[in-house]
C-alpha cells in the first residue's frame, strides 16, 4: 500500500466516523446506515464472483437466511443479540456448506443457474413456510443490539458506529485475504480452474471456503440489517435483492477492494437524487449496468485504477515501471 | 380418474408454453452459448404488446400475435447487435450479467408504460367445449395446438431449409460453420429473432389464461432454464420434452402434493439434477 492510499484511507475512515456529528440530519445517518450494511453484502459476493469468478445469484438468499435467524432467535426464540447474531453467522455458514458443496460442482452457466434457483428456493420457503418466518406478513419488533457493559444501540448513531465498525472489519478481512496466498489461489482458480489445478492447487477446498466466507458475510450483512431495520418480509430474499448487489458491485469494479463501497455509495446517493424515479431507477440502472460491463468491465474502480497505471507508465522511466509493474498487478487483481 | 385426464391436459397447456420458451433459450444458447437472462423480459414483453395491439389499436387476436412476434424478434436482435455481439470474446461472466442488465431495464420500461397492475387479456376464444365427457376451455387447447404446430414449423425449418440447416451448423461448430461460409452474424441475429418470436407467441398465447404484469417473464424463465438443463444445454428436442415433464409434474403435483409448493417442484428437480450430473442430463460434453 503506498503513502497516498493509507493517507486517503485514514481519510476516508475519520469521514465515516465525524459523518453523524457533522451531519444532524438523522435520515442521512439512516441513509449510510443502509448502505455500509450493503457494502458488507457486496463484499461477501466480490470475493466469490469478482475474485473467483463465481457468479452466485443466491446471495439474496443467504442475505435472508441471515437476517431470518437472527430475526427468529431474538424474536421468537428470546436470545440475547450477541449470542443469536454469531448464532446466526453459524446458521448461514453451515447452509452455504452445503449449498456449496453441491453447487460448486457445476461451473460457470450452470453454477449462475444452480444458483439462481437455489436463492428461489430459499425465498419461496420463507414466504411459504408460515408457522416459522410469518410469511407475507413479515417478523415485526427485532430488537436493536443488546448492550455490551455501558455500550448501548438503542440510538441511531450508535447503530452507525456499530454497522460501520463491522463494515471497517469485513474490509480488512477481505484485504488480509486478498492479499495472502489463499487469495492469489482464488485469483488463480478465477483465471483458469483448470490451470490452478495443474500447478496442484485444490480447487474445490478452496472454492468451498471462498463459498462459506462470502456466504456468512453475506449473513452478517443480513442479521444486520434485521436489527436495523426492525422488520424483515420475505421479499429481502428475492432475486431483485441480488441484482442490487450485482449493480453495486458492477458500477464500482468487481473484483476489486475499494469497489463495493465506491457503487455503493454513489448508487445509493444517486437513487436517492432520483427518488422520484422510484421504481423507475432500473431503467437508468439497467443500461449502466450492461453498457459498463461492455466498456469498463471492472466498473469505476477499474477504469481509475488502468488510467493511473497508463499515466504512469508515461511518465516513470521504465526502468522504475518494470519494478513498480509486478505489484500493482498483484493489487488490481 | 377424470381429474387426472383434466389435470394431464393442464400439463400438456402449461408444458407447451414452458417448451416454446425453453426453445428459444436453447437455440441462443446453442449458438452463443449465452444463458440469455433477458429472454423472460423478452416474455413479458410480448405479452404487453399483443396486449397493447388488442386494446388499444382494436387488432385481432392472431394480428396482434403476429405484431408481437416481430416487435419481440426486433428487440432480439438489438440485443445481440447492441450486447452480446460486442461481449462475444468477453468471459463468460459478462454476457450473464450483461443479460441482467437488459432484464432490469426490460422490466422497469413495462411498469413505466403499463403500469404495475396485473392486467388480463381478453381472447376470442373464451367458450367451453366438451369433449368425451371432459371440459375444456377453448383458449387452452388452442394453447395446445398451436404450441405444437410451432414446434413442428420450427423443426421443419431447422431441417428441411437452407437457412435453418446453417443455424444448425453454427451450433455446432462455429468456426467450421464460418470456413465453410456462413455469415455467423447474420445466423446469430436469425436466431435472436426466432428466440424472440416464440418467447412472444408462448406469452401471447399464454396471458388470457394467466395475467400480464411486469415481472410475469421471471419465474417462466426460470423454469425455461431447469428444463434446458434437463433436456441438454442446445438441444430442440430436449427442450420440448423437458417442457412437458415439467408441465405434467407440476400439475400432477399441485393436485397431489401441494398447490403452494408446486413452483418449488421445478427447482428441486434442477437441484436434484444438477447434483448429480453437474454438466445436466444429455450433455453433450465439452460445454
Amino acid at each position: 500500500m503506498s503513502k497516498v492510499q493509507r493517507i486517503a484511507i485514514l481519510v476516508l475512515i475519520l469521514l465515516a466516523i465525524i459523518f453523524p456529528i457533522i451531519s444532524q440530519n438523522d435520515y442521512f445517518i439512516h441513509v449510510m446506515t443502509l448502505s455500509f450494511i450493503w457494502m458488507i453484502g457486496v463484499y461477501g459476493l466480490n470475493l466469490l464472483a469478482g475474485y473467483t469468478g463465481y457468479l452466485s445469484l443466491a446471495h439474496a438468499g443467504f442475505f435472508a437466511i441471515g437476517a431470518y435467524s437472527l430475526g427468529l432467535l431474538t424474536v421468537k426464540a428470546e436470545m440475547n443479540f450477541w449470542p443469536a447474531l454469531l448464532l446466526s453467522l453459524v446458521i448461514t455458514g453451515v447452509i452455504g456448506f452445503f449449498v456449496g458443496l453441491i453447487s460448486l460442482r457445476t461451473k460457470e452457466h450452470f453454477f449462475a443457474i444452480y444458483t439462481l434457483c437455489v436463492g428461489y428456493i430459499i425465498y419461496l420457503v420463507i414466504d411459504k413456510w408460515d408457522s416459522l418466518t410469518e410469511g407475507v406478513r413479515g417478523l415485526i419488533g427485532i430488537p436493536a443490539p443488546a448492550n455490551i457493559g455501558p455500550l448501548s444501540f438503542e440510538t441511531l448513531q450508535s447503530h452507525y458506529y456499530l454497522v460501520l465498525f463491522f463494515l471497517l472489519l469485513v474490509v480488512l478481512i477481505m484485504y488480509r485475504i486478498v492479499h495472502s496466498l489463499s487469495g492469489r489461489t482464488y485469483i488463480a482458480i478465477r483465471n483458469s480452474e483448470d490451470l490452478a489445478q495443474t500447478i496442484g492447487i485444490s480447487t474445490m477446498k478452496n472454492k468451498l471456503t471462498v463459498f462459506v466466507i462470502s456466504t456468512v458475510i453475506a449473513g452478517l450483512s443480513g442479521a444486520l440489517y434485521a436489527s436495523f431495520v426492525r422488520f424483515i418480509g420475505p421479499d429481502i430474499g428475492s432475486i431483485a435483492i441480488v441484482f442490487d448487489f450485482l449493480t453495486y458491485l458492477l458500477v464500482g469494479g468487481i473484483g476489486t477492494l475499494s469497489g463495493p463501497i465506491v457503487g455503493t455509495i454513489l448508487i445509493v446517493v444517486l437513487s436517492q437524487r432520483l427518488q422520484f424515479l422510484q421504481d423507475y431507477r432500473m431503467l437508468v440502472f439497467g443500461p449502466v449496468l450492461t453498457l459498463l460491463i461492455i466498456f469498463y468491465p471492472r466498473g469505476i474502480v477499474g477504469a481509475v485504477v488502468s488510467w493511473t497505471q497508463k499515466r504512469k507508465a508515461s511518465v516513470h522511466q521504465p526502468i522504475i515501471r518494470a519494478k513498480k509493474l509486478p505489484e500493482e498487478q498483484v493489487k488490481e487483481g | 380418474m377424470e381429474i387426472l385426464i383434466q389435470q394431464l391436459f393442464n400439463g400438456m397447456t402449461i408444458g407447451s408454453v414452458y417448451s416454446l420458451v425453453a426453445l428459444g433459450l436453447t437455440l441462443v444458447y446453442g449458438i452463443l452459448h449465452i444463458p440469455n437472462f433477458a429472454h423472460g423480459a423478452l416474455y413479458m414483453m410480448g405479452g404487453y404488446i399483443t396486449l397493447t395491439m388488442m386494446t388499444k389499436y382494436g387488432l385481432h387476436y392472431w394480428l396482434a400475435i403476429f405484431v408481437s412476434i416481430l416487435v419481440v424478434g426486433v428487440i432480439g436482435v438489438l440485443m445481440e447487435r447492441f450486447v452480446f455481439h460486442p461481449l462475444r470474446e468477453a468471459p463468460p461472466i459478462h454476457d450473464k450479467i450483461a443479460a441482467i442488465g437488459i432484464l432490469l431495464f426490460l422490466e422497469a420500461f413495462a411498469q413505466f408504460v403499463w403500469g404495475a397492475e396485473f392486467q388480463s387479456m381478453p381472447t376470442p376464444y373464451g367458450q367451453v367445449v366438451q369433449i368425451f365427457g371432459l371440459t375444456f376451455t377453448m383458449q387452452r387447447l388452442l394453447i395446445v395446438i398451436s404450441a405444437i404446430v410451432v414446434m413442428i414449423l420450427l423443426t421443419l425449418f431447422l431441417k428441411k431449409t437452407f437457412t435453418g440447416s446453417t443455424i444448425i451448423a453454427m451450433s455446432q461448430n462455429r468456426e467450421g460453420a464460418n470456413l465453410v461460409g456462413i455469415n455467423t452474424n447474420r445466423v446469430a441475429m436469425l436466431t435472436f429473432m426466432i428466440s424472440g418470436g416464440l418467447a412472444a407467441i408462448a406469452a401471447s398465447l399464454s396471458a388470457p389464461i394467466n395475467l400480464v404484469f411486469p415481472a410475469m417473464g421471471q419465474l417462466v424463465i426460470l423454469k425455461a432454464f431447469v428444463i434446458i438443463i434437463l433436456g441438454g444445454m442446445g438441444s430442440v428436442p430436449g427442450a420440448i420434452l423437458g417442457g412437458y415433464i415439467l408441465g405434467f409434474s407440476e400439475s400432477l403435483g399441485a393436485t397431489y402434493i401441494s398447490n403452494d409448493y408446486k413452483d418449488i417442484i421445478a427447482f428441486v428437480l434442477l437441484v436434484l439434477i444438477l447434483s448429480v450430473k453437474p454438466t445436466g442430463l444429455f450433455s453433450k460434453g465439452g460445454h
